[in-house]
């Protein structure tokens, strides 16, 4: 994963609550065994309304979505998160977020800032008077800046961590294999195995 | 102290407790259940960092996303599907993962065949990559959906680091009246508390409605735990638990039994223990309950009215109602009654159990679908599948003029054939009524399984009581 310090881009204001991972990409654009390509799905059911935000001229080249509340809910998908990243975005600004899409966000390496709901609509203001207009997001500082506004926000001190190491999570727990070996030779001997197979008769 | 259930099974998985600040938990995983969707690049990821699968032993993966209900023994039809499905099962042999492939006995959706094998026992911790691995919880076990960097974080450890959630519980007064279901508290529930509500917290539910479940109702509800946004939903296992298990595949035997049945009698809420967060609902006063919007907390009773998007306190959930309202094509004021549909789904992770099957086939007994409707039965495993064509359920459905399938997810998201075409309306027994979830501009009611099937005699949502 890339190291993230600060992400300057323009910023696209998304004024829907729960916009769950369906609509960020449909189950039939889930069909790829690569992680990679899926900017064709995002949004896909509005992306043929002239009307829809990144259809406009000014948003077209947006890497800071900024969210209504919710965002996020709904499945598992990771694919939601890479469909993001595939199209441009580097962080997503919102009040409230679906927990596994906000959890895969920061494994994949997607900026999830939460601000309060009412910064969010300040912040759909001053996007919308001026569209086009650039946010500069620092993750040292947790704070968005631009469009007249200076906010801070929250992220996790851990995830936070990761994000500016750019770490691997896997490489992480990797150095605790000691401990994970010691937990493995005191489980109870009832727990079950999905080996050897066994089948109803 | 005292302890919560959660806490309690927590505790007994943790690893390793994070040292720096803000360092989550790392937490030992004691079942990881795989499908095609959410694998192939978590395999990628082990194979380009020459990792193997760490326990093969405690890993399932079974095919239900992507697969067809007709014709399941030729190819799949669809080649990106079929490639998907491939993958799986090429991977699964690569790392010595066992799969229960397409036509296989044991082959279903994920969350059915875990607790139909036995593999779902109370105190493990379960994960998968799918937000409705919560229904695992029903056993007393802290289950819960990933994404697919963190599938492949368990293939390679067995772990996960995770912050540790709050607690909540939800405690669930009186009895359900006659004819109302699992199904209809949750869809009650989440209405209430809305798609947020339970954000950050595994949740228990609790109480005399909750304790009079079966198994299968239980499920239900901790499968639907995600739609309102909790961590992870569970049950206190009790006898009906022990007594659902007992016997089954992979349920332990002699005096692992005996050991095993002490340890989870002892998976409780403690008395003294506190929950950082409590809502009640009162069982008596449920009546059927039905979505009428794109989210499951858009729901209203069946015997009430479309609600009027300016009846909402707050202007971001009327902004959402009036937009669900314009996808859905109804109307504020409209009876929920007298909304008619042209597909009724019964199956899915949520609803597709033999008990479903079984609520269903005895309201549609002697009776006929209507003919503007089709009925999809799709069961959630071919066990279950089996099992009804034991009992005569699938000749029930046939002679309705309802449609017999494969077990799968099917119209449950859409993934395979079985969609919703523009416009068309279902009835469905599945977990999310999100736009285009049933296929692009297809709009979803969710209901329980014995509404479905009123339904899809009178072309109209129905509760079994009103039907003639």
């Amino acid at each position: 994963m890339q190291p993230f310090s600060t992400h300057t881009g323009v910023a696209v204001p998304l004024r829907r609550s729960n916009v769950d991972t369906d609509q960020i990409i449909p189950a039939v654009y889930l069909k790829r065994v690569t992680r990679t390509g899926f900017e064709d799905g995002l949004f896909a059911a509005w992306r043929n309304d002239p009307e829809f935000v990144l259809n406009q001229p000014a948003y077209s080249k947006g890497s800071i979505l900024v969210a209504g509340p919710d965002f996020g809910t709904g499945s598992s998908r990771e694919h939601a998160v890479w469909a993001l990243q595939n199209y441009g975005f580097a962080v997503v600004i919102g009040s409230r977020f679906g927990d596994i899409f906000a959890g895969n966000s920061g494994k994949a390496g997607l900026v999830i800032a939460k601000v309060d709901q009412d910064v969010v609509e300040q912040l759909w203001q001053a996007i919308e008077a001026d569209p086009g207009v650039e946010l500069t997001v620092d993750l040292n500082e947790r704070l968005i800046t631009g469009a007249g506004l200076s906010v801070p926000f929250a992220i996790d001190d851990y995830t936070r961590w990761r994000l500016l190491e750019g770490l691997d999570d896997i490489g992480l727990t990797l150095r605790h294999e000691a401990d994970i070996d010691a937990f493995e030779a005191n489980r109870p001997a009832y727990l079950p195995k999905t080996l050897p197979a066994r089948t109803a008769s | 102290m005292g302890k919560t259930l959660s806490e309690k099974i927590w505790d007994a998985h943790v690893v390793r407790e994070g040292s720096a600040p803000g360092e989550p938990d790392l937490l030992y995983i004691d079942l990881h259940l795989v499908h095609e969707v959410t694998s192939p690049q978590a395999f990628d990821g082990l194979r380009q960092a020459g990792r193997p699968v760490r326990r093969p032993d405690l890993t399932l993966a079974t095919e239900d996303h992507n697969t067809p209900t007709l014709n399941i023994d030729q190819p799949i039809a669809d080649p990106v599907s079929r490639t998907q499905v491939d993958t799986l099962r090429r991977n699964a042999e690569e790392f010595g993962v066992r799969l229960h492939s397409l036509g296989d006995l044991d082959q279903g959706v994920v969350h059915i065949i875990g607790p139909q094998l036995g593999v779902t026992q109370p105190g493990m911790t379960v994960v998968c990559g799918d937000s409705h691995t919560s229904t695992h919880g029903a056993f007393g076990a802290i289950a819960f959906g990933i994404g697919t960097s963190e599938v492949e974080h368990v293939l390679a450890t067995q772990t996960l680091p995770q912050a540790r959630p709050k607690t909540m519980a939800v405690n669930v007064r009186g009895a359900l009246p006659e004819g109302v279901t699992a199904k209809d508290l949750v869809l009650a529930l989440i209405t209430k508390v809305g798609t947020g509500g339970g954000q950050g917290h595994i949740v228990e539910y609790r109480g005399e409605a909750i304790e009079n479940l079966s198994m299968e109702g239980r499920m239900t509800i901790c499968n639907m735990s995600i739609e309102w946004g909790a961590k992870a939903g569970m049950i206190a296992p009790d006898q009906t638990t022990f007594d659902y298990l007992e016997g089954r595949p992979h349920a332990p035997q002699g005096d692992d039994w005996d050991a095993a049945v002490a340890y989870w009698k002892t998976l409780r809420t403690d008395d003294d223990a506190t929950f950082d967060v409590e809502v009640d609902l009162d069982a008596a006063a449920l009546t059927p309950f039905v979505t009428w919007g794109t989210n499951p907390g858009q729901g209203v009773e069946l015997g009430g009215v479309v609600p009027d998007p300016a009846s909402f306190a707050d202007a971001t959930e009327q902004t959402a109602a009036r937009n669900a309202l314009a996808y859905m094509g109804i109307e504020a004021g409209q009876r929920m009654a007298d909304i008619t549909v042209d597909t009724v789904f019964l199956g899915s992770c949520t609803n597709g159990r033999i008990e479903d099957l079984r609520a269903a086939a005895k309201i549609i007994e002697g009776r006929k679908v209507a003919e503007s409707v089709r009925m999809l039965v799709v069961p959630g495993s071919a066990r279950v599948r089996l099992q009804a064509e034991a009992e005569g359920l699938d000749k029930v459905f046939l002679a309705a003029g309802a449609e017999w399938r494969a077990a799968g997810c099917s119209m449950c998201l859409g993934m395979n054939p079985d969609q919703l075409a523009p416009g068309e309306r279902s009835a469905s027994t599945s977990n999310r009524n999100f736009e285009g979830r049933q296929g692009k501009g297809g709009r979803t009611h969710l209901v329980s399984p014995p509404v479905a099937a009123a339904t899809a005699v009178t072309g109209h949502l129905t509760a079994p009581a009103d039907l003639a």
